[in-house]
């Protein structure tokens, strides 16, 4: 055995219980996921093989406009996510005094167990007695109590805002990090030359970032795409399916129904769109480190 | 640095801009925080009240007293909260530390996909999973017991361990270890006698993470593969106070902020380490 073959025998030694481990809970439900989609499989014992039934059945009933809508709240949540993140984290990055306070107090809503921070919002967003509803109302916007969760319309833009205030701590924190690892001398360079503070955020930090902030949009995007615990807590889907995304008709359906074939399928659906999302993800990453040789 | 340098001078209404930029979006990020407070200390009666009041005005600390006697169990949820956290944190260290330093040093053929496949675990969140690790639970007889909520949750956090910890290795020098080797020692007695203590705040940072991630996302494992009481974590736990006619709220954040504390303490103490670590792992790529 050459040098060379007894590292990577070492190697793979050490991989071993990480491999084993993802291909026990992570690549065999994957795989079962799939072969269930084109089963019956449900409480019952027998498990029969039914081709494309359950994919004919979902697309049949109100699907389209699940994958739609489903579509729509990540492209919000995401968009709110990056442009409120990036911002902040200029802001952040400004040397003003207490900005080291101003850091620790951005990542509460990412420290803390998630479910908590949804039951607050939960709380907000009661009409007769939540926040925002009494705020709006004692500073005259409103003239009636509104529960957000009650209707289809608020309560879509209700559980985007509560994603967005999960998500934003880590985009602001990776955003700051990308700032922060832009050399000071083209600042300094640029400022010699007499160029002013947004001239210098044009030309320098926002082209700088930019690899960054496509980076953290992927992220974010798969992250939000999966978005569970948020709409489950405020409104299980509801009112009327107004919140029903991919990820939460896919438990009504499998873990509420007891349907595992059919919900088996929505949750193959979801993982060709997440590897359709990760096949450009790594194109673009791909762009841009080769950019960075040239 | 006594004298700020003229680049970093603002004018006062720079100066201005970036604080009401900073208050509003501090305001944003900790408005639940402080409703969520000012709820715990009003006595019920006046949380169901109109119009709206946001200040309590005969707030008191009662609801963290009768919190207790409403769910007896509370107490247990918040230990298992910890214990489901604790056991998660020590098996994905376990594993993580050989991976890391298997994709940190040894170039073998196919560490690369090997590595982007590990990282695409990220990719599929438990929901997508659930149906096939349900009946994998079953089959186990791992249902409602602590393992249907923390073999699933060390699943999940060993991709991003792996690639913090690879970072941080990435960055010590090769020399101690390659001195160990000229010096005969074995493969296995270097990684455990020189490199270990070197990685040791890179493992710091993410036990850090993982206990961080694993007690903030105990949900969906809990709420499906569980339904024993005694097992709860307390995300799933807080739902005793959702009553069969009102919610008892002001308990309900009560609770809450009990369960923040522990994990509170952890963040102040070592935010500094975490943030650190978290940044150069995510930006150096």
């Amino acid at each position: 055995m050459t040098r060379s073959q007894s590292a990577t025998l070492f190697a793979f030694a050490l991989l071993a219980p990480a491999l084993i481990y993802i291909a026990a809970i992570v690549a065999y439900p994957l795989a079962d996921t799939f072969h269930l989609s084109f089963t019956d499989a449900a409480l019952k014992k027998a498990v029969n093989w039914v081709g494309f039934a359950n994919y004919q059945k979902m697309f049949r009933g109100n699907f389209a406009e699940v994958i739609v809508r489903t579509f729509v709240w990540t492209f919000f949540s995401v968009s709110f996510k990056m442009v409120i993140g990036t911002c902040a984290a200029v802001l952040l990055n400004a040397s003003v005094p207490g900005k080291t306070l101003f850091r620790v107090l951005t990542l509460p809503p990412w420290i803390v167990p998630m479910a908590i921070g949804i039951f607050m919002w939960g709380w907000m967003y009661n009409g007769q007695f939540g926040m925002i509803s009494g705020v709006l109302q004692n500073i005259g916007i409103l003239d009636r109590p509104l529960p957000w969760l009650a209707f289809g319309g608020t309560a879509f833009w209700a559980t985007i805002i509560t994603d967005v205030w999960i998500g934003v701590p880590m985009v602001t924190i990776y955003m700051l990090a990308a700032i922060q690892s832009i050399p000071r001398d083209l600042y300094e360079a640029a400022w010699t030359d007499g160029a002013g503070r947004f001239y210098r955020f044009r030309r320098i930090t926002l082209p700088m970032i930019r690899p960054s902030m496509v980076t953290m949009s992927m992220l974010s995007l798969i992250a939000t795409f999966n978005s569970f615990d948020i709409i489950w807590i405020l409104t299980q889907g509801g009112p009327n399916g107004a919140t029903t995304t991919m990820i939460i008709d896919t438990y009504k359906v499998a873990i509420g129904s007891y349907k595992y074939g059919e919900g088996a399928a929505r949750a193959v659906m979801i993982c060709i769109f997440l590897s359709v999302f990760c096949f450009f993800y790594f194109k673009v990453i791909n762009r841009f480190s080769r950019g960075e040789t040239r | 640095m006594s004298e700020r340098p003229m680049i970093d001078r603002y004018t006062w209404y720079e100066t201005l801009g970036v604080y009401l930029g900073l208050l509003v979006f501090l305001s944003f990020v900790l408005a639940p925080f402080v409703e969520g407070f000012l709820v715990s200390l009003k006595p019920l009666e006046h949380l169901f009240s109109s119009p709206y009041r946001f200040w309590p005005e005969d707030g008191s600390f009662d609801a963290y007293f009768t919190m207790w006697e409403h769910v007896p169990l509370l107490g247990r949820y918040i230990v298992n909260s910890l214990f489901i956290s604790t056991v998660i944190t020590i098996v994905v260290v376990i594993i993580v530390v050989p991976a890391a330093y298997a994709f940190a040093r040894f170039e073998f053929r196919g560490s690369g996909p090997l590595l982007g496949m590990f990282l695409a675990v990220n990719m599929f969140s438990g929901a997508v999973l659930l149906i096939p690790l349900y009946r994998l639970m079953r089959t186990l007889g791992l249902l409602n017991t602590y393992f249907a909520m923390i073999v699933p949750g060390v699943a999940f956090l060993i991709p991003t361990g792996i690639w913090l910890l690879r970072t941080y290795m990435l960055r010590i020098p090769r020399e101690l270890e390659e001195a160990a080797w000229a010096d005969g020692a074995g493969r296995l007695y270097t990684l455990r006698r020189v490199v270990l203590p070197i990685a040791l705040p890179g493992i710091v940072v993410v036990a850090i993470a993982t206990f961080i991630g694993a007690y903030a996302q105990q949900f969906i494992f809990a709420l499906t593969f569980n339904s024993k009481s005694e097992y709860m974590p307390l995300a799933v736990g807080l739902f005793s106070f959702f009553g069969k006619e009102r919610v008892v709220w002001n308990e309900l954040m009560a609770a809450s902020f009990a369960g923040i504390l522990p994990v509170m303490i952890v963040f102040v103490f070592l935010q500094r380490y975490l943030v650190a670590g978290i940044t150069a792992g995510a930006v150096k790529q």
